[in-house]
């Protein structure tokens, strides 16, 4: 099923918490509603679910708007953030409710929750109460009682929020999985933006109810559209005016500048980089060991850069000078944003200097 | 009963000695407490028993099986029979209108639902007198229509209705509100309409709150006195419920008939009590067996993990 959402908004008394969104999610594709707490996500599920009247906005599925469908006939399936099963009923019947609403045959019900159980990897548990089981456990369960009535779109609320770290990235990997086999459309939420990029296909960032950028999560990381994005996708450091950086000075004036570790080298004092004057003058401030590299704080040019330094390269000391380089800078213009090399480092003659 | 209600909570904890009083001072409290609840509660009840005794057993059974004192009982199990799934009907649906949804004037709803605790008893009675009373607003039409409410059934019904009103709605709310709407909008995206939502998701997990409520309802109920009197007209053998019989037994110095009835609003009182005991005790024992099945459950886990 196709979903687009079309300038949606939702308000509470004078409070907005969501504004003015749309977006689309093409058939099949599983796409991560990702933002920090408070801005909006869990609303616009319940809207698509039809639980929450949009204040204005529309919904449509598969080109069909929804607004005034009820929550039976809108054909979703929704995994409520703490699972919301049903206490007194067993796993099995659990997973049967959907399926007893459709007036399905008993011979039926029965082999589709057993299918379902096997799939979910809770075979021989259907006849336990849900407080017999663990988070993960429930979590299936959850997630196989939304699948029983075949959604054309299923929506999941924080489906990992309360398991351990450990469970989590199997939880993941298998929801991923089941999900593309399957082949249904889904949204899911979540503030982590690892577990965004991790599991979705494109990923819709939201910020105080409005929404930031939609995107595969390797364009939001390669071009996001604001500073927010930025910094809430991946580790990046943004300075206020990038034209005021050694390299970057024929860039226009006042654009913010995103600087992500990958895009800075660092070097010693005793080996400078081959075009000097490219380089900014650093301190060393911190130095943690990542295991597989160092990450380096030093301060260049006003700001606090992090740096991934390789750890066959030289340890650096804290309160070492250090040249630093900044190969490259990503640039804020309005709603764009674009990549800018350091042009002293190309130039074989700067004009500066 | 009570002792069965307590063990098991009583058992677990043990109180910390700075909570610990020295010895005169607990036994002085309990003390206290003991010959309090004897004097007010206990001595008066026993009385009650001894009264109704006094003149033997066959007097009590006599006074019990007379005409008059059948008639009160049986009136008093039809106005219960009729008030008590009534008010059942109300409580269930206002409590799930309050907690499941949104609605203006909520507050005030509740505050009305309140009314009958404040409101004196003897208010409520008048009332009804006041509404369909002969003199009443609608007295003129009843009377054309040959309708009787007051001083007869409709009245002491409308007017047990009035009094236990709060009983089933007061138990349900905080109970339903814990609960939040989390199943209920689960079994809504699954397709349910409203009825099998209500019949397979609520229902169950409100079924010993709602029983908690109907003990106290049909308890008050059986035992209202202050609004059925005034409604009532104390026709004998007619409209006169155990209480008011107890009453106009009394008023004629006819003692040992008046206790033998009291006795029996003591007994229900007793019953009341034992069934609520049983109740609240098979509540926490469920409630104790979750919370054991979820920590065996946490440790499973850990285990599954390891
Ligand atoms: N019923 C409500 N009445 C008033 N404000 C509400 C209501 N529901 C949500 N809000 C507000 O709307 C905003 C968005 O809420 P929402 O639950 O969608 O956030 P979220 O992105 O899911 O956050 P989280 O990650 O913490 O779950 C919040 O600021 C919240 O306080
Ligand atoms: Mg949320």
């Amino acid at each position: 099923m196709e979903v687009r959402v079309d300038q949606l908004s939702k308000a509470y008394g004078g409070f907005h918490a969501v504004e003015d969104v749309s977006f689309r999610i093409g058939s099949g594709k599983l796409a991560g509603l990702l933002g920090p707490s408070g801005s909006g996500k869990t609303t616009i599920l319940r809207m698509l679910a039809g639980l929450e009247q949009p204040s204005s906005g529309d919904v449509y599925f598969d080109g069909r708007r929804m607004n005034d469908v009820r929550p039976q006939q809108r054909g979703i399936g929704f995994v409520f953030q703490n699972y919301a099963l049903f206490r007194h009923m067993t796993v099995a019947d659990n997973i049967a409710f959907g399926l007893a609403v459709q007036r399905k045959s008993r011979t039926d019900i029965r082999r589709k929750v057993e299918e379902l159980l096997e799939l979910t990897g809770l075979a021989g548990l259907g006849s336990r109460l849900p407080h017999q089981l663990s988070g993960g456990q429930r979590q299936r369960v959850a997630f196989a009682r939304a699948l029983a009535p075949e959604p054309g779109l299923l929506l999941l609320d924080e489906p990992f929020a309360a398991i351990d770290a450990k469970i989590r990235k199997e939880l993941r990997a298998w929801l991923k999985e089941t999900i593309g086999r399957l082949g249904i459309t889904s949204l899911f939420v979540t503030h982590d933006q690892e577990e965004a990029v991790e599991v979705a296909d494109e990923i819709v960032i939201l910020h105080r109810g409005r929404l930031e950028q939609h995107g595969t999560p390797e364009a939001i990381y390669r071009e996001p559209q604001s500073p927010f994005v930025a910094g809430f996708i991946g580790e990046s450091t943004i300075v206020p005016d990038a034209s005021s950086l050694r390299g970057f000075e024929e860039e226009a004036e006042h654009h913010q500048g995103l600087i992500r570790p990958e895009y800075v080298e660092l070097f010693k004092t005793n080996r400078p980089p081959a075009v000097r004057s490219a380089a900014e003058e650093g301190v060393v401030r911190r130095q943690f060991f990542r295991g597989s590299f160092w990450e380096v704080e030093v301060e260049a040019a006003g700001a606090q850069l992090t740096v991934h330094r390789p750890l066959e390269q030289e340890p650096l000391e804290p309160g070492e000078p250090v040249h630093v380089l900044i190969h490259r800078v990503y640039l804020f213009r309005g709603g764009t944003g674009r990549m800018a090399e350091n042009r002293r480092k190309t130039d074989p003659m700067p004009v500066y200097l | 009963m009570a002792s069965i209600a307590l063990g098991p909570a009583a058992e677990s904890r043990e109180t910390p000695a700075h909570l610990n009083e020295p010895a005169w001072v607990r036994v002085l409290l309990i003390g206290l407490a003991v010959l309090f609840l004897t004097l007010i509660l206990l001595v008066p009840l026993a009385a009650v028993f001894a009264e109704a005794f006094k003149k033997g057993a066959a007097v009590y059974l006599q006074s019990l099986t007379s005409k008059d004192a059948l008639a009160a009982i049986r009136l008093t199990l039809a106005v219960a029979a009729i008030a008590v799934p009534l008010n059942v009907l109300f409580g269930v649906s206002a409590a799930w209108a309050v907690t499941k949804f949104r609605f203006r004037g909520k507050q005030l709803f509740l505050t009305l639902t309140d009314l009958p605790f404040a409101v004196s008893p003897v208010i409520a009675g008048l009332v009804f007198i006041l509404l369909f009373g002969s003199r009443g607003w609608l007295g003129p039409f009843l009377a054309e229509h040959d309708l009787k409410i007051v001083f007869a059934l409709p009245g002491i019904v409308l007017s047990t209705l009035f009094v236990t009103f709060p009983f089933v709605a007061r138990e349900l709310i905080p109970l339903m509100e814990a609960q939040g709407k989390d199943e209920e909008e689960a079994a809504v995206s699954l397709g349910a309409g409203g009825w099998r939502v209500f019949f397979r998701v609520t229902l169950p997990g409100i079924k010993w709150g709602l029983l908690y409520g109907i003990i106290l309802c049909n308890a008050r109920a059986m035992g209202e006195f202050g609004a059925v009197s005034v409604v009532s007209g104390h026709i004998r053998g007619r409209t006169n419920t155990l209480p008011l019989h107890v009453e106009i037994l009394y008023n004629e110095y006819q003692f040992a008939a008046a206790f033998a009835a009291a006795s029996l609003l003591v007994l229900l009182a007793l019953v009341t009590l034992a069934v609520k005991s049983f109740v609240e005790w098979r509540h926490r024992r469920h409630a104790d067996a979750l919370a054991a099945r979820e920590r065996q459950g946490a440790l499973r886990e850990e285990a599954a993990w390891r």
